[in-house]
């Protein structure tokens, strides 16, 4: 059990500008990189902007850029750093920054609100849901997301390409579409909303080179590219490049014609 | 207070004038241009390779072995092999070598592959060159459009690889012969033939498209037991698509190698009995 | 004072938890336009931390299970102090809540038979809390904000506007609920107008007009040194409840865990699972003793074993062997370990050690324990099969809150205000169970959100004004620590540090109004907290008022300080021991304390915050003696459990 005085690089600014700020600053055993910013705060700099809430990698609020890579300050361990190393916190690089480590997430929540919710099946009322443990599973593992937004901030369609945040949902709501996708009671193409097709229409999934960052970043381990993203193009192939399903649909839904057109 | 920079004024990426005033494409300290450096020399080495195997139209058959990148051979110009992979499907017009011909679906599935647009996406295009480091493009627009949205044929490379790996399979037990044909033998390409089969199955049974198609397209898996249980075994091996692709991909090179050396002499295959 | 922004909403909702979503969700589909506001961003609340599940006899693992064995469960673990009408709401309402929690697009774990599926917990008679794996909270909050999500497409299709009806105004704190004067309403204390509020992010301050106001704000244990709640619970909604002129009950009830991390300091507070201890993880001071075999009361004492080896063999042959006394119940455990350490013997972080390590084989530890093992392996990069962690009581939940009418979860005295949650005081009693806190958020937070509708709906167009004085006070207030230096009272003294102000409040509650109280120790917190109270109001900021953290801690100090007194002057006024409040020198349960509610009400109402005298400090308490149980529901306990808990008069009516 030891301390050692440790150099910090931490970005202080706002959207005027901003650059990185020196701090050499205690550091104990056991303690993680949220715990350095908050001693930084109450001995150093009490107005350094940061946010966080649960301390256990479970809300997902403190992320940020540590020695470049987007992490949970909360989850990173100090030791695992060189104590000669100069630790650099910048914020997300993805969003436009608030002030400090800061940045203003609302891309997302903008996101969210273009993906169309859980549609219920009717004719089931409350209590009278069965779904069985293995039809479960896959939207479950989506379900662990703590919305970080690390896979948004580190996903270079985004990242590197301001102009697409309009057409691309990322890995983050394209997950969300697949989880509604796959959750065996959603109705949602009952209504004639098919969610792979929209995926690919309304959310961008074509933007995704699948190149995996977001399942790199993730600290819930949730295999965002494999588990979600693929097979929602393997999907979106099967509505849209296909030709058997094609035909075999054009068959099927002759009687059906007349219905909304998807998308809703 | 900071360092003063200003906020810079390029456009677009990490550098956008509402993003923090950071000038470095990225802070990483790690050795991250490691992977795909590693990546892009694994990938030329065999490109270089297999286009020179591919096109010199020779050495591909000693018998009982047969190169796979010859297999099925489908042209007039082919070596005969008995009871081989020959299938005169081109007739006499067919001039260069033919490899070409069948080369085009194993490329073609490796090409659309999810890993391997992975590995040359980041390794030969660097969007990204890695995770958290800025690409050097203006602009980007994935894959929604010619080209790139041609990935989307994957599947059908995949059901044309299940042919190729079929045939594969047959010259696998074809090599179970000796140099005259004889059944009940073994030699050392024997077994490189197993091996590489082996890892083609896994690597092609492995694929994300597969994994879509024997079950991953169901809603209801608790309605279709075999079925999940066929996902559940894809989706395991899944897990190692990268793994597989790279062991296949060396793998069918070295049967190649391994034919041509036997093929031009340099080798006499080790024959156990 | 410069023109503050204005809105006007039906409801507003402070805290966008599970009870402050339930309860938006229900005023927006009942027609009223409604706001939430939050500290933290959308979807971060604390309710995410909660593992276990959510309790509602559901009877899906058990059939045997209703509603009534759910209520008896209830109001044994809160020691018959609960309200008991909301313990009866509660228990026949949660099945319901959780199953539209379904229809919502919830995912939770299922039987075999594909229903939801139940699993057992600590005072619950049968299998009875829906969950997910050990992340039922997150579910609980994605799933609520999923729903607020789908309303404001609804609205968006026939709007245009998503946040026309709903609107979620994030990262923004209330510092204070407005009245109408009471000249204006007739009613003494004055009706709910709005809210005064400022948007963390910019500094800017606005203020909701709205007739009615919902708190859900959650819980106090940032006012404690170690907690495993987040920076969000500062006691807010209690502190805005009690300047708003209405009644804090029962605030003495603080459920510690006795064992939560205390080093790392990185998770300093966070539970370490009871099971640990189940499954032979055993308790050692810095002498390495294992010191539980001294602190077994004599009620227990034939109960359990009485020599290590006897202890040691009960894992093995729990039949004829006793308990080894690691397992005695939570507030024996808690206050040996408090002991241990105030004797010294405590280990280098303020803790004890609790050792796996020396008891199993590192690959059993592993396949019994794998969250724990990767809780401390990835959290503190400690190998528990090698090391022995060092736990100590942590301040989990408080039971106390603002008094609410059961059926309407409306604030007493204060016309328009409403509490949901466990900013809510009653349901829990004396000790909440396991489980019961996601089912109160979701029950409680839908009556709160349908009477608010309801009660705004027929306010619809007389609604109480805002108070223009009001605003420009709140306003004052709210600005005070950026002129801290000036000296606040004409003198020239140095401005605090926040920080150092938090971290002198929470080591005080910690340490003299924590899991075991004495008097002497509680009339030492009310001075402490006297002397923090006139320091907080020298409490200085540098900087400007855009996302500065030094200034929102200075702003929640006065909302730490109010209920911490609330907290020391309850339980200095109790003398007994019951559930989540132990008296060291009235350590048994009093029958004739089962009906007394004590209510803390603000000393002076009229805003004035100075009073520095510990003696009278800002909080007046108030007995109230409670309604009596209804007698079908009595019914539902045998006779002899009844005359444990209730007073002799009781028993006879």
């Amino acid at each position: 059990m030891s301390s050692y005085e440790a150099r910090f690089q931490v970005w202080r600014g706002d959207e005027q500008g901003g650059g990185l700020e020196d701090f050499t600053v205690e550091v104990n055993d056991g303690e993680v990189v949220l715990d350095i910013v908050h001693r930084l705060q109450a001995t150093q700099a009490p107005d350094l902007a940061v946010r966080w809430n649960c301390k256990a990698g479970k809300c997902g609020s403190c992320s940020a850029e540590i020695n470049g890579r987007p992490r949970l300050m909360c989850m990173t361990r100090m030791s695992v750093f060189d104590r000669a190393e100069t630790v650099t916190i910048t914020p997300l690089r993805a969003f436009p920054v608030i002030r400090d480590l800061v940045t203003d997430v609302g891309f997302n929540y903008e996101k969210a609100r273009e993906v169309p919710a859980f549609v219920p099946p009717s004719g089931l009322g409350p209590g009278e849901y069965r779904m069985f443990q293995e039809d479960v599973d896959r939207a479950q593992e989506f379900r662990k997301c703590i919305e970080c937004f690390l896979c948004q901030n580190t996903c270079h369609v985004v990242r590197d390409h301001e102009e697409n945040k309009q057409a691309f949902a990322g890995p983050r709501y394209l997950m969300r579409v697949a989880e509604l996708d796959m959750h065996p009671l959603d109705a949602a193409a009952e209504t004639g909303l098919e969610r792979s097709r929209t995926a690919q229409d309304d959310h961008g999934l074509g933007y995704c080179n699948i190149t995996k960052c977001c399942t790199e970043v993730c600290p819930e381990g949730i295999r965002i590219t494999d588990n979600a993203l693929i097979p929602l193009k393997e999907r979106a192939v099967d509505r849209k490049y296909d030709p058997l399903v094609w035909l075999g649909a054009k068959i099927r839904r002759r009687p059906a014609e007349g219905r909304a057109p998807a998308g809703d | 207070m900071a360092t003063g920079t200003e906020p810079q004024q390029n456009s677009g990426g990490v550098r956008a004038r509402t993003r923090a005033a950071i000038a470095a494409p990225h802070l990483r300290t790690d050795r991250w241009w490691l992977a795909p450096a590693v990546t892009a020399a694994g990938l030329l080495a065999f490109v270089v390779y297999s286009t020179w195997r591919a096109f010199a139209g020779a050495d591909y058959y000693a018998a009982p072995y047969v190169s796979p990148f010859y297999s099925p051979c489908l042209a007039e110009n082919c070596r005969t092999m008995r009871a081989g992979p020959n299938a005169d499907l081109f007739g006499s017009w067919w001039g260069i070598s033919p490899a070409i011909i069948i080369l085009i679906f194993p490329l073609g599935f490796r090409l659309t592959c999810y890993y391997y647009r992975k590995a040359y996406y980041r390794a030969f295009w660097a969007s990204p060159p890695a995770c958290a480091v800025a690409e050097p493009h203006r602009t980007y627009t994935g894959e929604t459009r010619f080209p790139l949205i041609l990935q989307n044929v994957h599947r059908y490379f995949f059901y044309a690889a299940l042919l190729v790996a079929g045939v594969l399979t047959y010259d696998t037990v074809l090599a179970f012969r000796d140099e005259h044909y004889r059944w009940g033998h073994m030699g050392l390409g024997s077994l490189v033939f197993l091996a590489n089969i082996v890892l083609i199955w896994a690597y092609t049974l492995s694929c994300h498209s597969c994994r879509h198609i024997v079950g991953g397209k169901l809603k209801h898996f608790s309605r279709h037991p075999v079925r999940y249980r066929a996902w559940r075994f894809v989706g395991r091996l899944n897990a190692r698509h990268m793994q597989l692709a790279w062991a296949s991909l060396l793998s069918v090179a070295f049967a190649d190698f391994y034919v041509y050396l036997v093929a031009s002499g340099v080798l006499d295959d080790p024959r156990f009995f | 004072m410069a023109a503050v922004e204005r809105q006007q909403w039906d409801v507003v909702v402070v805290g966008a938890g599970g009870a402050g979503l339930r309860a938006a969700i229900e005023a927006r589909e009942r027609g009223a336009r409604t706001a939430v506001i939050c500290k933290s961003l959308f979807g971060k609340a604390h309710t995410v931390m909660a593992e276990g599940g959510i309790a509602a006899a559901m009877a899906n693992a058990n059939e045997h299970d209703t509603w009534q064995v759910h209520f008896r469960d209830t109001l044994r673990g809160g020691k018959f102090l609960n309200q008991w009408r909301m313990a009866e709401l509660h228990a026949q309402e949660a099945p319901d809540r959780v199953w539209e929690l379904e229809t919502w697009g919830a995912l939770f774990d299922r039987t075999k038979d594909g229903r939801i599926s139940q699993r057992n917990f600590g005072g619950h008679e049968y299998p009875r809390l829906a969950h997910v794996g050990d992340r039922t909270g997150l579910e609980l909050i994605r799933t609520l904000q999923q729903k607020t999500v789908a309303l404001q497409q609804e609205d968006f299709r026939e709007t245009g506007d998503y946040e026309s009806r709903l609107k979620v105004f994030q990262e923004c704190t209330v510092t204070r609920i407005l009245k109408d004067t009471a000249s204006d309403s007739g009613s003494a204390a004055g009706r709910v107008s709005g809210v005064f509020a400022y948007d963390r992010e910019t500094g800017r301050f606005f203020v909701l007009e709205a007739p009615a106001v919902v708190l859900a704000t959650g819980g106090i244990g940032k006012s404690f040194k170690v907690t495993s709640n987040s920076w969000e619970y500062t006691g807010d909604g209690h502190a805005l409840a009690l300047l708003a002129g209405a009644p804090l009950l029962n605030m003495e009830f603080v459920q510690f865990h006795p064992t939560g991390m205390v080093w790392p300091p990185s998770v300093k507070g966070i539970l370490v699972t009871e099971s640990v201890r189940g499954d032979g993880g055993v308790l050692r001071n810095s002498e390495g003793k294992r010191f539980m075999f001294d602190y077994v009361p004599d009620v227990f004492k034939e109960k359990y074993a009485e020599s290590e080896e006897e202890a040691d063999r009960w894992y093995e042959d729990p039949d004829r062997n006793r308990r080894p006394p690691e397992l005695l119940p939570r507030d024996e455990v808690a206050r040996a370990i408090n002991a241990e350490v105030k004797a010294g013997r405590g280990s280098p972080h303020g803790g004890v050690f609790l050792d796996v390590s020396t008891r199993m084989p590192a690959e059993v530890i592993r396949r019994r324990l794998p969250s724990m093992y990767h809780q401390f392996k990835e959290l503190a990069d400690v190998d528990i099969t090698a090391e022995a962690m060092e736990v100590g009581p942590t301040c989990h939940y408080v039971m106390g809150g603002v008094a609410v009418d059961s059926d309407t979860a409306a604030a007493r005295g204060v016309p328009g205000l409403y509490a949901a949650g466990e900013v809510a005081g009653g349901m829990h009693g004396s000790n909440r169970l396991g489980g019961n806190s996601l089912s109160d958020l979701l029950v409680f937070g839908r009556r709160a959100g349908w009477h608010a509708a309801e009660y705004a709906r027929a306010l619809a167009g007389r609604r109480p004004p805002v108070d223009d004085v009001q605003v420009d006070a709140a306003a004052a207030e709210a600005l005070r620590p950026f002129s801290a230096e000036a000296g606040g009272d004409g003198e020239t003294v140095s401005p605090e540090n926040p920080y150092t102000l938090h971290q002198e409040l929470q080591q005080a509650m910690n340490d003299l109004v924590g899991i075991i109280r004495r008097e002497g120790e509680m009339e030492q917190a009310l001075h402490k907290l006297a002397e923090l109270r006139a320091r907080a109001r020298r409490a200085g900021v540098e900087g400007h008022r855009q996302f500065n953290p030094g200034w929102h801690l200075a702003l929640d100090l006065r909302n730490m300080l109010l209920v911490s007194e609330c907290v020391a002057r309850a339980a200095l006024e109790r003398t007994e021991s019951r559930g989540g409040h132990t008296r060291e020198d009235h350590p048994a349960m009093d029958r004739a304390w089962r009906n007394v509610n004590l209510l803390c009400t603000l000393a002076d109402p009229a805003g004035g915050l100075a009073a520095a005298d510990p003696a009278r400090g800002q909080i007046r308490l108030a007995r109230e003696t409670t309604e009596p149980i209804r007698p079908d529901l009595l019914a539902l306990f045998e006779k002899e459990e009844l005359v444990k808990y209730l007073a002799e008069e009781e028993l006879y009516e």
